[in-house]
């Protein structure tokens, strides 16, 4: 008889803290920042597609499912370090492997041999070519990504990617890689 | 307030936390005068000596300046002149290594003096008080003041500052050891000082003006206070000798007992602070009309002879002074600009002094001692104590090496001056400022990368969008196109039908005398283009490169200043500039002067605006050219046939001044990318566009035939080209006859580009743009060709030259040795099939059949050229060019 | 000439690690001077078996760590960590007692930890307290002052009974600490702490002749030496006045406020301050910069708060002295006093 007293108390209790915590649940839900945009922030947004996926939610949204977190060279490491982070998972290499610390590059068309196709413009992700048929094209060098996806469609390779020039402002104090000379 | 400035008038000095108290250093380099140096050999001037966007250079090399002449002028955000600083001859205008840590090439007027000192016309103001604030502030501007103590921040615009100024604070305290230029400046001209103290107090009108000086000058204390001394606003403030002191933040600590809040600029507690190098520059601007083209420079360090103060003027090499002064350097000399705190060294001693040059310090290893091996941190927050800024500097430094940024921002990294206090004590002799300057700039870079991470997703997710409803949109219009075709098909021709009618008829007078010129012009070209002109295109691409880099140098400049926030402004900015370039060297060529267009205004239109008005332009000059030897039979007779003739002339048009065009170009083109290169290319292709000439003569008939390489393609090819032929043909016989001369001489161009335009390109990828080009326009002229129906003989001939070229060239690139081997293989033999049938087809080479297998040749060579394995492609070259000289003598032989 | 390239700022105040930590080992030399007069020079012999055993496990573990072994020997850090442990210890511990601390404080306090600077204990009392709780007799067996022995002790009868365990005429540390009178001598913390559990009044306790008016015998004198030498730290600017004032003031107020509420059963002010290892542990231990807080704010209550537990483990804890482990107790508290502390920085937090 005690035994059933006690299994009823502790079975109330836990039927009373249930019906808290649900209403608890629902009421105060937290409208936390879903998983996919916390992926996404972290992802470089160059939209380069070298994940496998048309840019760079669509890749959120499959990590999100499950999906391997070492697809993005275009962050590098650093990107992959902070997505095991965030996903909780082991940091993996980067697929593909080698290129651990990207080169910052920007497309650059030269001009002169542009033949004006338009071909580049379209595969743009970000639209920074601008130009029209037979027309001269270019690049807004502060909107490139440096995704390479403009590169293949030139049917006349007049598109190179080259590295960002440093200046003084992106200068990063690195004394010893001045050339120095003599006194004299 | 009042209670405040009666505090600071009994002398109250505040303090501030932390401080060092490094040897000072400063009693070898007073012992005399200010001296005055020898002209040197030579001067550079930098561009940019302050914080801000260049000026507007305003002189070009070769020119001669007098002294004080400015060399450029302001142009947008806080952009300062610089000045002659001596007459002379400008040698030349080029990046030279900056006074920057960096050492990063600025662009420099180099000016070598000529000896005589010549000054410009100075307008010094004899009653300053009746000046207004702006006529001051624009002399300010105007003399190229920027703040002298070490920031060069543009002085006017402290000077034109909106806020309210309570307190005017003179910086005199020149804390860094070794230092001593404000010190001998205000011992020598306290006058100055004190006049251009109250020019300040003319614009500012502040409640009081303090002078805070260490009290280590006595000298220049004395000095001061008596040339202050009818000015009972005018304090001079002694505050006790430590270091940092002398900075801004510090000092308004120290005479105020204030603090300037974090991210907020002093004068938004009502506080100005102003150097007094620089006080004394704006005195010379305005009393004796002198812009800044000189400052006072210490130039001390054991290694140095004589050391003192000198009059050095802007642009003086370092060199200059050190020999001067005599220099006899150590091994592993260090020569530091500044103060040994946060002065940097120098990467060489060809670097001009700057505004903000105070001191060159050349010191041996006893007096400054080599930094040791750094060792661990101990933790024993000697930095913190001497944080003027009450930072934790070891902290900072922790975080700094393991990269946590977000701790940093946490911990107030931005707040650190980097004086160098911390890493003065540290006994574990750790770089500290170098941590963090380091840190500082990754932050800034993350940042910066944030942004633009969030522009592209933006970007990005609008096209996405963008094209999803386009997407929609054409859709939608398949579904309802039947109806739609019934009246706005209509209405569409109508208005074509419209507007050639407009232009034949307004433009009849005027369009034949244009056309006329025009065709006289493009002979005239055709004709320059036989001689050697290619020293005047070697010029024209030097004197474009130029234009080019320049302009895209300063839309760097523009950019990276952050003072032009508007990224993609610049970008277009720059774009824009180098297609005007282009459209003015193009100008000149083809003399259409329809070209000067609208300058386009909109920020992304702008430069496909420009490109598409340059286009339409062309169209329109020589739309009416066509038109007008057409005009008869354009007569619209069908509403459709009239819209397809117009295309067609339109076409043509376009296709007569692209030839021009491209002939200019192809020439330039490879000068751009590589000055060395294209000088090298120049003469190599100066070269080979003699011997292509030649060739091209001997080639004619043999080579065309040489081009068919895969069969089924060909006879695809040859099915497509005979196909347009046939529509070609049609369309023809509605614009009648459309005379030959266009034909000719749009051929005749036609075939220059192809000539020249592979062969002044030295690397595959240009050859294969070039190849790409060359096919499309050999397209084009055989289209033409098959349009002429009665197309003479002349015209055939000079479109097989132009066939001739390209395809010489197409195989050199191909792709891949196999290919390139059986090519050449079906190449030979299909030669031999040619010329024998070239035997054939020499008489009825009228017939149309013909021209479309000049047509032909073109797809068939295509497929190899888009080649990217270079090697391999040198390869194929190499047999190409053999293969082609066969052909060329088997073609010699034959005909 | 070639010029050089070098960050700002070009020239140094000239301290060095190795100097500051050899100035703090020469500020120990007049508490080392005092032990050694009262207790006898068996503390060099000590002395000497630390300086040996750190410099040998410092140089294994940078080898094995393939670091330069001379540049970080020579800052002097792992040799003050020996002196320290040396001066810690009973001075007749038999000689695996200082080379196990040593060990131990080198080889895992300091270096697993990363080396000098990333140990988040101080080594010395780290291997202080492991060794007490291991070795609780040998810890605790300290001699009396040598006039209160039976019979005094040769230096060739302590190297005998460090290393073998026994004087030559076979005698044992216990039967050493035997005193004139039979009974067996304890430190003055520990008679007290005893005597009062044994219900006798600080008063009765005291007047054992292991003590004087003030303070116990010869423990007065090194903790002075160790005032000395920390005095001359403070002017000499190697460390900071924040935690040893803190640390003797927060001590002097809760003994002080504990003899005012139980004269009876605490031995007041002076005693508490000149026992013990206060004044080591006060100028020497709590300043050790690494494991110390690095803020002038957090220092003051690091030492306070050092002060307070040294006070309450003395009086209700289990054991005789506290410095160690109260040190070892804010060594953990660090983190948080840091983060809470951090100074104004210039311009935040005004208008």
């Amino acid at each position: 008889m005690t035994l059933f007293y006690a299994l009823i108390a502790l079975g109330s209790l836990a039927l009373i803290f249930g019906l808290i915590l649900g209403f608890a649940a629902v009421r105060f839900r937290v409208e936390s920042n879903p998983i996919v945009d916390q992926i996404d922030t972290i992802l470089p947004q160059t939209q380069c597609g070298q994940c496998g996926y048309p840019g760079c939610r669509p890749y959120a949204e499959a990590i999100a499912n499950g999906d391997e977190i070492n697809k993005c060279p275009p962050g590098g490491e650093a990107t992959v370090k902070k997505l095991a982070d965030l996903m909780g998972v082991e940091a993996k290499p980067l697929a593909g492997g080698e290129q651990a610390d990207p080169v910052k590059t920007v497309a650059y068309i030269r001009e002169d041999e542009c033949i004006g196709c338009t071909k580049c413009i379209q595969a743009c992700p970000v639209d920074a070519i601008v130009g029209a048929t037979r027309q001269m094209h270019t690049v807004l060098i502060d909107e490139c990504t440096g995704c390479d996806l403009c590169v293949e469609p030139c049917p006349v390779d007049c598109i190179d990617m080259l590295p960002v020039k440093e200046t003084k402002q992106t200068w990063k104090w690195q004394l010893n890689a001045i050339p120095v000379t003599q006194v004299d | 307030m009042e209670k405040l400035i009666d505090q600071i008038k009994q002398g109250k000095v505040w303090s501030i936390p932390g401080g060092v108290h490094p040897p000072g250093q400063k009693l070898q380099s007073t012992t005399q005068a200010i001296a005055r140096l020898p002209l040197p050999d030579k001067l550079v001037v930098s561009l940019k000596q302050h914080i801000g966007a260049n000026g507007k250079l305003i002189v070009e090399k070769g020119q001669q300046v007098l002294k004080g002449q400015a060399l450029t002028k302001p142009s947008g955000n806080w952009s300062v002149p610089v000045h002659a600083p001596t007459s002379g001859l400008i040698s030349d205008i080029c990046p030279m290594p900056s006074a920057h840590p960096s050492a990063l090439p600025e662009l420099s007027v180099i000016i070598e003096p000529d000896g005589e000192d010549n000054w410009c016309e100075l307008n010094p103001v004899t009653d300053a008080k009746a000046l207004s604030h702006d006529e001051l502030v624009d002399i300010i501007h105007q003399s190229g003041i920027a703040g002298m103590g070490g920031a060069g921040f543009p002085t006017y615009v402290k000077a034109d500052t909106r806020k309210a100024i309570e307190f005017l604070i003179v910086n005199a305290v020149e804390c860094e050891p070794y230092i001593t230029a404000d010190d001998m400046l205000m011992r020598e001209h306290a006058d100055g000082i004190i006049a251009g103290i109250e020019l300040m107090q003319q614009l500012l009108s502040p409640q009081l003006t303090i002078i805070g000086i260490e009290d280590n000058k006595p000298d220049a204390i004395a000095a001061m206070k008596l040339a202050a001394q009818h000015n009972d606003s005018i304090i001079v403030q002694t505050v006790p000798t430590v270091y940092p002191s002398g900075g801004e933040k510090q000092l308004i600590k120290l005479l105020t007992g204030k603090e300037v809040p974090s991210g907020s600029i002093p004068a938004d507690i009502g506080m100005l602070v102003q150097n007094v190098g620089t006080l004394f520059a704006v005195n010379q601007a305005v009393h004796e009309g002198k812009p800044l083209i000189e400052r006072v420079v210490t130039v001390t360090g054991n290694t140095i002879h004589k050391q003192g103060n000198v009059w050095a003027l802007l642009g003086t090499e370092i060199k200059h002074l050190l020999d001067c002064q005599g220099f006899s350097p150590v091994p592993q000399q260090r020569v530091v600009m500044g103060g040994p705190m946060m002065g940097f060294t120098l990467p060489t001693v060809r670097i001009g002094v700057v505004k903000a040059t105070n001191c060159i310090l050349a010191p041996d290893h006893q007096e400054l001692a080599e930094p040791g091996d750094e060792k661990a941190c101990i933790r024993c927050s000697a930095c913190a104590d001497a944080c003027p800024a009450s930072l934790l500097p070891q902290q900072l430094q922790w975080f700094a090496k393991s990269k946590e940024y977000d701790k940093l921002n946490e911990h107030n990294l931005f707040d650190c001056i980097e004086c160098g206090a911390c890493a003065y004590v540290c006994p574990s002799e750790i770089p500290l400022v170098q941590y963090y300057r380091v840190a500082k700039a990754e932050i800034k870079e993350q940042q910066a990368e944030q942004i633009k991470a969030e522009r592209a997703k933006e970007r990005f997710e609008a096209r996405k969008e963008r094209l999803e409803r386009e997407q929609e949109e054409r859709q939608n219009r398949h579904k309802r196109k039947p109806a739609a075709k019934s009246d706005g098909e209509k209405q569409k021709v109508a208005d074509a039908l419209a507007r050639v009618k407009a232009k034949s008829d307004d433009k009849d007078s005027k369009s034949a005398v244009a056309a006329a010129i025009a065709r006289a012009k493009a002979k005239k070209q055709g004709a320059e283009i036989e001689p050697d002109n290619s020293e005047v295109a070697k010029e024209r691409a030097a004197r474009k490169e130029q234009a080019r880099k320049y302009k895209e140098q300063k839309a760097l400049e523009q950019g990276e200043e952050g003072v032009d926030k508007d990224d993609k402004k610049s970008a277009v900015a720059a774009a824009i500039a180098r297609a005007k370039a282009k459209k003015a060297a193009q100008a000149t060529e083809e003399n259409a002067s329809a070209e000067t267009d609208a300058a386009p205004k909109d920020d992304k239109k702008a430069a496909v605006a420009a490109a598409i008005a340059r286009a339409k332009a062309k169209k329109a000059a020589q739309a009416v050219e066509n038109q007008t030897e057409a005009e008869e039979d354009s007569a619209p007779v069908d509403d459709k046939k009239a819209a397809v003739a117009a295309a067609i002339a339109r076409a043509k048009a376009k296709k007569v001044a692209q030839a021009a065009e491209n002939q200019t170009e192809a020439e330039e083109d490879s000068a751009p990318v590589d000055d060395k290169k294209a000088a090298v290319a120049a003469a190599i292709a100066r070269a080979k566009a003699k011997k292509a000439a030649q060739a091209a003569e001997n080639q004619t008939e043999a080579e065309e035939d040489s081009a068919p390489v895969d069969d089924k393609k060909a006879a695809v090819a040859a099915a497509i080209a005979r196909a347009k032929a046939k529509k070609a043909a049609k369309e023809q016989a509605q614009s009648d006859d459309s005379s030959q001369q266009t034909n000719d001489s749009s051929a005749e161009a036609d075939a220059q580009p192809q000539a020249d335009a592979p062969e002044s390109n030295e690397d595959k990828k240009k050859t294969a743009v070039a190849a790409a080009i060359a096919r499309a326009k050999a397209k084009k002229a055989a289209k033409e060709q098959a349009q002429s129906d009665d197309s003479s003989e002349q015209i055939n001939d000079s479109n097989d030259e132009a066939d001739a070229k390209p395809q010489s060239d197409a195989p050199e690139s191909s792709e891949d040795k196999k290919k390139a081997a059986v090519a050449a293989a079906i190449a030979r033999a299909k030669a031999k099939k040619a010329a024998k049938e070239q035997a054939q087809s020499d008489e009825s080479s009228e017939q149309l059949d013909d021209s479309s297998d000049t047509d032909d040749s073109k797809p068939q060579v295509d497929e190899p050229e888009s080649s990217e394995d270079k090697k391999k492609a040198a390869v194929a070259r190499a047999i190409a060019r053999a293969k082609a000289k066969k052909l060329q003598q088997e073609g010699n032989d034959k005909s | 000439m070639k010029l050089t390239m070098a960050s700002s700022p070009h020239n140094h105040s000239h301290k060095s690690l190795s100097r500051l930590m050899m100035t703090v080992i020469a500020a120990c030399i007049p508490g080392l001077i005092a032990q050694v007069f009262f207790f006898g020079s068996a503390v060099l012999i000590q002395l000497v078996l630390a300086l040996i055993t750190v410099s040998a496990c410092e140089a294994a573990v940078l080898m094995l760590r393939k670091r330069k072994v001379w540049p970080t020997l020579s800052d002097g850090s792992a040799w003050l960590t020996g002196v320290l442990l040396a001066l810690s210890i009973p001075p007749l511990a038999p000689w695996w007692i200082i080379v196990i601390g040593c060990m131990f404080a080198i080889v895992i306090v300091k270096q697993l930890y990363g080396g000098l600077g990333f140990n988040l204990f101080n080594p010395a009392m780290a291997a202080y307290v492991l060794l007490l709780v291991s070795f609780p007799v040998q810890m605790t067996s300290w001699l009396p002052v040598s006039d209160l022995l039976a019979s005094p002790i040769s230096f060739s009868q302590q190297l005998s009974v460090i290393f073998n365990g026994f004087t030559s005429a076979g005698f044992s540390v216990d039967q050493l600490r035997v005193a004139i009178d039979g009974t067996t001598m304890a430190t003055p913390l520990d008679t007290v702490k005893t005597d009062v559990a044994h219900h006798l009044t600080v008063a009765e306790s005291m007047s054992k002749p292991l003590f004087n008016d003030w303070f116990g015998l010869g423990w007065g004198w090194v903790n002075l030496g160790f005032l000395i030498g920390g005095l001359y730290l403070l002017k000499a600017k190697i460390i900071n006045w924040h935690i040893p004032v803190s640390f003797l003031a927060s001590l002097a107020v809760c003994s002080g406020i504990g003899y005012i509420a139980a004269p009876g059963t605490e031995p007041g002010v002076v005693f508490h301050l000149f026992s013990g290892a206060t004044m080591l542990g006060a100028f020497f231990i709590a300043t050790d910069p690494v494991s110390a807080s690095t803020t002038n704010r957090g220092r003051l209550i690091y030492g306070a708060l050092i002060g307070l537990l040294v006070y309450l483990i003395r009086t209700f804890g289990g054991y005789p002295d506290a410095v160690a482990f109260s040190v070892l107790l804010l060594n953990m508290a660090v983190p948080l006093i840091d983060y809470y502390t951090k100074p104004r920085t210039y311009g935040h937090g005004v208008k």
